[in-house]
């Protein structure tokens, strides 16, 4: 029998707040433990929860981004259950109003665009962090994390591939990282995903049972998480065993999920609206506020730079996939409309001093305006290509503009027709052996003229002036 | 244990979702006392109240949040030194097994 | 002496500290000195601040300005356990909290302690609040001055029996079913439970969340008034406190009654009712009508499933409310033998808690574990709400509502704790007001043949706490009822 599998994927941002969910604690990574903590986020006795109005804010941004509907009247709920990372022994949370709705994101594969629907969005804080002793039976509880607010995003079973879940979720990384409300960043757990997964012969419409997959920190990771378990449920099936429905472990280095101890007890988490929390109400207003703060967000922006630019789907991808990197090239084209060679410069030259001195394109210590002056220089003769390369380190490691290196280091191109008709004279006066060489055929020693012409000029040459001189002198030697 | 609102299994559940530990006494004593309760709950059953909302807050008020804006945590010393048991750092539990 | 300094009043004791009859050390040391002779009897207080009140009293003394320019500075207040206190162990009448000291306070500690107020001691409460008689607390039961056999209600029994005894001349209690108003009217003081989101219920330890309120407790009305001054307004940190100016409340209570429809509900004095507590009600009323009051009768016909929709809400929002006692973060944690977390949860809460906090809590989690939910607390939130419409129509025919407290009166410690659903119904004329979220006060209106005090119950809309102070001022001034002093 043939299977398809079936996935809903359930990811959780953490949000790129100052503050905390419910209270005025720092929400930054690596603090020492139970630093970022004060009694509303331990839980104390008598404490009460506020909303952080910027919650909202990105929650309405990423409702938006994503086609869901808004409900104008949410609200939070309590999830009951004890762990020692939860302080108040219930996580705040949204269940039957939560802040959206039905939306969808569009990702394409393999040449056809494949929607996703999003069945809610709800905010809700985070855990603490449990962290257990390898050598004695303690844990330790630090609540830095408790309190940091998060999007949950829960897909409908839409999902048909591994390959289909990883595009989905770049997909929806990419948009909370171009909104702004979240770094996407798997590794650390900023961006998290779970996955539902389960198998039914192609043609049903019946659900089977499904497996809940948990600790994937990369898209590779819930790719290949996933492949493996539609191998083994489908072993499972085709051996005609039943499926357990339970949650398992990807585990990353044996390649393999494991399934978790069976729970002696099912949850019962005993939802019910926070008496503390009023009610979130939304009217149009505060919608249309968030959603003139939108940018143009990966799809349409991808669809722009393809029609506007002309650029190679290549060039695009890399662009895109950085919003400040995207807004650096168009900014740059701005000053010189050259896309396709922008597009060369960015992608070659920029990334890779970027990259190696860890840098954002928003922090380049070359401005869009000087890297396009750069160009120009190249476009109009002034320097050749190459030298272009050095005036680039030189401006990146600086922050120099390129014509005043090109001013003070003398690299100016020498397009002096006579004096260049001097020396190339001179190059072919002293190689005869390679003139004669050349007149009989051997038309690559083109290069070695060349090279020995910019040898005299330190690289300054001309090169399309030595081409056009070069060639005509050579074949005068040729006829005489 | 005869029939009633709540059976003997269910406090047992319930006792053990809420993580309270009865003894078998009070695990009976709970099952009788609970039923009287539940019993006497009944009397909503009167009402019918199909089109009536459920009042979660005394008040109306809507919308009531603050800026995100930092305010002093406490010291780690302060947030553990009320704390049954801690290591300076983190507060410590045992092992979940 | 002594005597004569304990039963001033919080207004009269201002005048004699201005005027420097007396200063605030000495006050305070009278206060001290009366509650070591008397608290071992009637355990009003759970913890005596004597170090830090003497030290706040030293204060006034080296500032006798900042004492004149605060209009509490240099009374002694007492305050309720589960009111959260700055390095004061706050405990909530409950073994799991009997070390825990809060690193805050509770916003109204904090508006207390900036009006001047001397901390003299947290009073003793049934457990989590969780109780009509302060029975249920960890520290043993309070005991109602007027005859120590009997409970002085609940579960602000210590605050009630404080006030009373004149351990300090005015207390914080708090009311969740009515935690105020029926110590008060068992106790023969004056107690308010302010409306719902009139005063900050931050640093408030919750037992039920969309219930809890504190408010204020004295010997007489305008005490009252000024306490509830104090303590009232808005708090950016409880989020469902309400923005609203605060009227000055000493003010407002002098104004003439005359006109006002006063409506007496029927269900109020329904069968079960004693009779000398129907009797002083009616009397009551006619002290109204004499003074230009119309008499209505009104309606409000839910009351009777007050008892069932309130002991299905409250024990809900306290199942979850008292999650947080685990043994994790602070309090109690049952020593086990061998390391393992869920043993350690189930000894921790099983030994932490009383009988009674753990029968709510079972029944709580019963009402929102799955299957029960809309049987129970879906069905309870809706019958809360036809209980709230009650006084909105009933609002329409009259400016407040006069009713008794409790349909009885001080029972015998011991005499109701076998059998919990009695205990509860004996809420039945508190519980309404509760779920509606309106504010209702409690004045002494008489006594049982036996001398017990009896409390009268004024109920009004929202935000209307200024009527109810004029409609008991002007009864206290025309009966001369309160204040009244028990002989210990």
């Amino acid at each position: 029998m043939e299977y398809e599998a079936v996935i809903g994927l359930e990811v959780h941002a953490q949000l790129l707040t100052e503050t905390k969910i419910f209270c005025g604690c720092s929400t930054k990574f690596g603090a020492e433990p139970n630093t970022n903590v004060c009694p509303v986020c331990l839980g104390m006795p008598g404490v009460l929860p506020v909303v952080n109005r910027k919650v909202v804010d990105f929650a309405i941004k990423l409702a938006i981004a994503t086609n869901c509907s808004i409900a104008s009247v949410s609200r939070f709920a309590r999830k009951n259950y004890f762990y020692p990372d939860l302080p108040k022994g219930y996580q705040i949370s949204q269940y039957k109003l939560p802040i959206a709705e039905n939306g969808w994101i569009d990702v394409e594969v393999g040449g056809n665009v494949r929607r996703i629907r999003i069945r809610r969005i709800h905010m809700e804080e985070d855990a603490g962090k449990l962290i257990h002793d390898e050598h004695q039976p303690m844990s330790y509880v630090d609540f830095n994390r408790a309190g940091v607010p998060l999007l949950e995003i829960v897909s409908e079973p839409d999902i048909r591939t591994p390959e289909e879940a990883a595009l989905y979720l770049k997909a929806l990384r990419d948009i909370v990282v171009y909104l702004g409300i979240c770094d996407g960043n798997m590794e650390e757990g900023s961006f998290r995903c779970d996955a539902n997964v389960s198998l039914r012969p192609i043609g049903s419409r019946e659900l089977g049972v499904k497996t809940e997959l948990k600790n994937m920190n990369s898209f590779r990771n819930v790719q290949r998480a996933l492949e493996f378990e539609i191998r083994r449920q489908r072993a499972l099936l085709e051996r005609g065993e039943r499926i357990t429905q339970e949650t398992r472990l990807w585990d990353a280095a044996k390649g393999v999920t494991i399934g978790m101890r069976a729970k002696e007890e099912e949850h019962d988490y005993r939802y019910f609206p926070d008496p503390d929390l009023v009610p979130i109400v939304i009217d149009k207003a505060w919608i249309e506020k968030m959603r003139k703060t939108i940018p143009e967000l990966p799809n349409e922006k991808r669809r722009r730079f393809a029609e506007e630019y002309g650029l190679p789907e290549k060039d695009i991808e890399i662009l895109i996939s950085d919003r400040s990197l995207a807004d650096y090239f168009e900014e740059t084209v701005r000053y010189f409309n050259n896309p396709k060679m922008v597009s060369n410069w960015i992608l070659s030259e920029l990334l890779r001093e970027l990259n190696r001195s860890n840098c954002s394109p928003s922090n380049c210590p070359v401005s869009p305006q000087n890297l396009a002056q750069l160009l120009e220089l190249i476009d109009n003769g002034t320097i050749s290509g190459k030298i272009a390369k050095t005036v680039f380190e030189e401006m990146y490691s600086s922050g120099k503009k390129a014509s005043d290196i090109v001013k003070e280091r003398g690299l100016k191109q020498v397009a002096d027709e006579g004096l260049l008709e001097q020396i190339i004279e001179e190059v072919i006066r002293s190689h005869p052996t390679e003139v004669e060489r050349y007149c009989r055929g051997e038309v690559k020693l083109m290069g070695f003229f060349v090279g020995q012409i910019m040898k005299r000029t330190q690289g300054k040459a001309n090169p399309k002036l030595v081409n056009e001189i070069l060639s005509n002198k050579l074949k005068n030697s040729q006829q005489g | 244990m005869k029939e009633g609102k709540i059976s003997l299994e269910e406090v047992k559940h319930i006792a053990k979702l809420a993580r309270l530990r009865l003894s078998e006494n009070e695990e009976e004593l709970m099952t009788h006392q609970l039923n009287n309760i539940l019993l006497y709950m009944e009397k909503l059953n009167e009402l019918d109240t199909s089109n009536i909302e459920p009042m979660h807050h005394a008040v109306e008020q809507v919308n009531v949040m603050r800026d995100d804006k930092l305010k002093p945590s406490l010291s780690s010393e302060k947030a553990l030194s009320n704390a049954p048991q801690q290591n300076g750092v983190f507060f410590v539990v045992p092992k979940v097994l | 002496m002594t005597e004569e300094i304990t039963q001033w009043s919080i207004i009269e004791t201002r005048r004699r500290l201005a005027k420097k009859e007396i200063n605030a050390i000495e006050l305070v040391e009278t206060y001290l000195k009366r509650i070591n002779s008397l608290n071992p009897s009637l355990n009003a207080f759970i913890t005596v601040c004597e170090e830090l009140a003497l030290k706040e009293a030293r204060y006034y003394v080296d500032h006798p300005d900042k004492l004149v320019e605060k209009p509490l500075g240099g009374v002694p207040i007492a305050i309720k356990d589960c009111l959260c206190t700055e390095g004061i162990r706050t405990t909530c009448g409950s073994k799991i909290l009997e070390s825990f000291v809060p690193p805050y306070n509770a916003t109204v500690v904090e508006k207390l302690l900036q009006a001047g107020a001397i901390i003299i001691g947290k009073t003793n409460m049934d457990e989590f609040a969780m109780g009509s008689s302060t029975e249920h607390s960890y520290f043993g039961p309070a005991r109602n001055p007027w005859d120590t056999s009997r409970v002085p209600g609940g579960s602000s029994g210590g605050s009630a029996v404080a006030v009373a005894a004149c351990l300090c001349p005015g207390a914080i209690g708090t009311d969740t079913g009515g935690s105020i108003r029926q110590p008060a009217a068992f106790c023969g003081i004056v107690g308010m439970k302010p409306t719902y989101g009139r005063v900050s219920r931050y640093g408030l330890i919750a037992f039920a969340s969309s219930l809890d309120q504190a408010g204020p407790m004295a010997r007489n009305v305008q005490d009252t008034a000024l306490l509830l001054q104090v303590i009232s307004g808005y708090d950016p940190k409880d989020t469902t406190s309400i923005l609203k100016e605060v009227p000055p409340y000493c003010e407002e209570m002098k104004k003439p009654v005359r006109n006002l429809r006063l409506g007496i509900p029927k269900e109020y004095f329904a069968k079960g009712i004693d009779s000398s507590i129907e009797e002083a009600i009616r009397q009551a009323l006619r002290v109204y009508e004499n003074l230009g009051a119309r008499i209505v009768d009104i309606s409000l016909p839910h009351t009777e499933y007050g008892v069932a929709a309130y002991y299905i809400i409250a024990p809900a929002e306290a199942s979850s409310n008292l999650a947080r006692y685990d043994g994790v973060k602070y309090g109690f944690r049952a020593e086990i033998p061998s390391p393992d977390l869920i043993h350690m949860y189930l000894e921790t809460r099983s030994r932490g808690f009383g009988s009674e906090v753990k029968r709510r809590i079972m029944l709580g989690t019963y009402a929102l574990s799955s299957g029960y939910y809309d049987a129970y607390y879906h069905k309870a939130s809706q019958v809360r709400n036809l209980i709230r419409k009650d006084f909105e129509e009933a609002f329409l025919t009259c400016d407040a509502i006069i009713a008794p407290v409790t349909p009885v009166a001080p029972f015998l410690i011991g005499e109701k704790l076998d059998d919990p659903l009695s205990m509860y119904l004996s809420d039945v004329y508190t519980l309404p007001a509760s779920l509606a979220g309106i504010p209702g006060v409690s004045v002494p209106c008489g006594f049982s043949p036996e001398g017990l005090p009896i409390g009268m119950q004024i109920l009004g809309n929202y935000f209307q706490e200024d009527l109810l102070l004029r409609l008991a001022y002007i009864f206290e001034q025309e009966t001369g009822l309160s204040p009244k002093y028990p002989s210990i």
